[in-house]
């Protein structure tokens, strides 16, 4: 049997990562993900890989971008306002082909917001983020031993389709300590996924031409060429779709929530089946590509659909999206760094629902 | 005598304005690498300006980085491959304007790579606006009653500024407007791969370089006024480090 620990959401981030091969961190101070750079500071210099606290948000981008380029597995992390000032190089990244992993501890905003808990960066994380039309796999673990799992998953994809995987907890996600066993998660990884880096990388033009990346295209016809074929990508990395459901079989009232929020939410739908109402959950796990498809053909069945998010309402308009008219939706968020007990749920949607 | 092309330097039709600077940089950087044997490790990342296209005419391993960030994708690369050589090539927008923070923290962390700093006193590629190396006087689009360092400040001096810091192992400005000071500049390029390959710490070579187009000067009139006024407000020389080749 694996041996359990008690970790942190941010410590599991970034142990995850270690265990994942990372071979490079670059990052800047902000709360609520400090422990992130902190725990990367030590492990790294034990395990003789990279570590450099950088002077801005910008340039840790910009480091993870260099080591990217040569193929390395890098990474960064950083909260709302650190995150905001990185889409300037996710962009970069996405245009140039090369993969990266970003996380967010998301806080609540906007402007300097605060340091408690949200989910009010959904619209940057899956809307685009940064200039120009770009997509990237968004990953929402919610609970610790996802946060460490999901890391192993986040370098496959950001290898196999070479483009940046943003994985988004939040402040309350990322504080919390929960047991956590440090084992592959084999049953994430995609096969068939090479991180060798001769054959495409920066490895120094010996005895062949020199590369390079750019992501720059001056020829307009080129340029469409050039986010054609990205967006050719793009529709293979939006058949990975992953989600997870709570008693939603039979459900007439759906909740959908991600992250954080979703663990409230199943403990609202515990609790509400107590009451014989068939209340249910639809957790999307990957944020992008959005599970439109499951939540659409569930439509017929639903009488109401409830979406639940430390927000005013972001991803609400993709579970509208889902259901297309074809069902009442409403919406129940906190904000401010506040987060809702799975009491007040429950009371909402009794009233939401009309039941 | 007979010219060769460096083996670094693709044959390749630049886009560069007639009487630019960015030519001759490009093949002395070239010239060096092949005399040290490093094309093969050399790791460059190219700026946003006018040398955004650097990547077309170097014959190795080059990427471009957003505005200013050279300094820190330079960091990443040399960090993950710490055998490889690493240099950065930027104009004076990228570097001193939006890229001051990366430049400043490269050089303060003594990162062990090349930066090759092109002072046109203008932002070329966008049209001849202001620099932060504009000299005092000067009109551009974005100046044009002449700069007034009560109004937009002092042309900055950037090798003097970075040779206070103790990660910068060497640091030089040259000027390529005459053939003894053309030599001069290849020479302290060859200077900084030195410091780099001897692992000493952050290098940078300033070059001033004319930009006929962006100033509204015949080619010969802006290669005077490198020798003039840019010299005047810009002294040549070396502010850290030794001029002499290192012994080891």
């Amino acid at each position: 049997m694996t041996a359990r620990h008690l970790f942190s959401g941010n410590n599991a981030l970034a142990e995850g990562a270690i265990q994942a091969g990372c071979d490079a961190y670059f990052g800047y101070p902000i709360t609520p993900q400090n422990e992130v750079p902190e725990y990367f500071a030590r492990r790294m210099a034990e395990e003789g890989r990279v570590f450099v606290q950088s002077e801005s948000e910008l340039a840790a981008i910009s480091m993870v971008m260099g080591a990217a380029a040569t193929g390395m597995r890098a990474m960064t992390s950083s909260s709302s306002p650190g995150i905001s000032l990185m889409q300037e190089g996710i962009s970069y990244l996405s245009g140039c082909g090369l993969p990266a992993v970003i996380a967010n501890v998301v806080r609540a905003g906007p402007g300097l917001g605060g340091i408690g808990p949200g989910q009010c960066d959904y619209f940057q994380a899956v809307k685009g983020g940064g200039h120009g039309d770009y997509h990237l796999h968004v990953l929402a673990p919610a609970t610790v031993q996802e946060t460490f799992d999901f890391m192993f998953l986040a370098f496959d994809l950001a290898f196999k389709y070479r483009n940046p995987v943003l994985i988004l907890t939040d402040g309350l996600l990322g504080q919390m300590m929960e047991p956590l066993e440090i084992r592959e998660p084999s049953h994430l990884r995609i096969p068939g996924v090479s991180f060798e880096r001769a054959s495409w990388a920066l490895t120094g033009a010996q005895d062949r031409p020199g590369r390079h990346f750019k992501s720059l295209h001056l020829d307009t016809h080129v340029l469409e060429e050039h986010n054609r074929a990205l967006q050719r990508k793009f529709a293979a990395m939006a058949a990975d779709v992953r989600f997870d459901t709570h008693k939603a079989d039979d459900a007439a009232y759906l909740f959908v929530a991600y992250g954080i929020s979703a663990r409230i939410c199943r403990a609202a739908v515990d609790t509400m089946r107590s009451q014989g109402i068939a209340a249910g959950l639809l957790r999307p796990i990957t944020l992008w590509p959005y599970p439109i498809q499951w939540l659409r053909d569930r439509t017929p069945w639903l009488k109401k659909v409830m979406a639940v998010e430390l927000s005013h309402g972001q991803m609400i308009e993709d579970v509208e999206r889902a259901v297309a008219g074809q069902c009442p939706v409403s919406f129940f968020g906190r904000t401010g760094g506040c987060v809702m007990t799975a009491e007040e749920l429950v009371e909402a949607a009794v009233k939401e629902f009309d039941l | 005598m007979t010219y060769t092309r460096p083996e670094s330097l693709k044959q390749a039709v630049t886009h560069y304005c007639a009487g630019c600077g960015h030519g001759v940089a490009h093949r002395l950087i070239c010239e060096v690498i092949d005399e040290l044997g490093i094309r093969g490790r050399t790791l460059a990342v190219a700026p946003v300006g006018c040398a955004v296209f650097a990547y077309d005419y170097f014959d190795f391993d080059v990427t471009e980085a957003a505005h200013g960030r050279a300094p820190a994708v330079a960091t990443g690369m040399k960090r993950c491959n710490p055998s490889s050589v690493v240099f950065t090539y930027q104009g004076d927008g990228d570097l001193a304007a939006i890229g001051a923070g990366e430049i400043v923290n490269a050089a303060n962390r003594g990162e062990l790579i090349s930066v090759f700093f092109i002072n046109n006193a203008t932002y070329g590629m966008t049209g001849g606006q202001m620099a932060p190396t504009t000299l005092v006087g000067q009109k551009t689009p974005t100046s044009p009653l002449g700069r007034l360092p009560a109004r937009e400040g002092w042309p900055m001096k950037v090798v003097e500024m970075l040779s206070q810091l103790d990660g910068t192992a060497y640091a030089e400005r040259c000027a390529l407007d005459t053939p003894a000071h053309i030599r001069a500049a290849r020479a302290a390029i060859r200077r900084s791969f030195d410091c780099q390959l001897a692992g000493r710490g952050f290098s940078i070579v300033e070059l001033l370089s004319a930009c006929p187009v962006g100033w509204g000067t015949s080619p010969a009139e802006a290669v005077r006024l490198v020798a003039g006024e840019m010299t005047a407000t810009f002294p040549l020389g070396v502010f850290k480090g030794s001029a002499s080749p290192p012994t080891a």
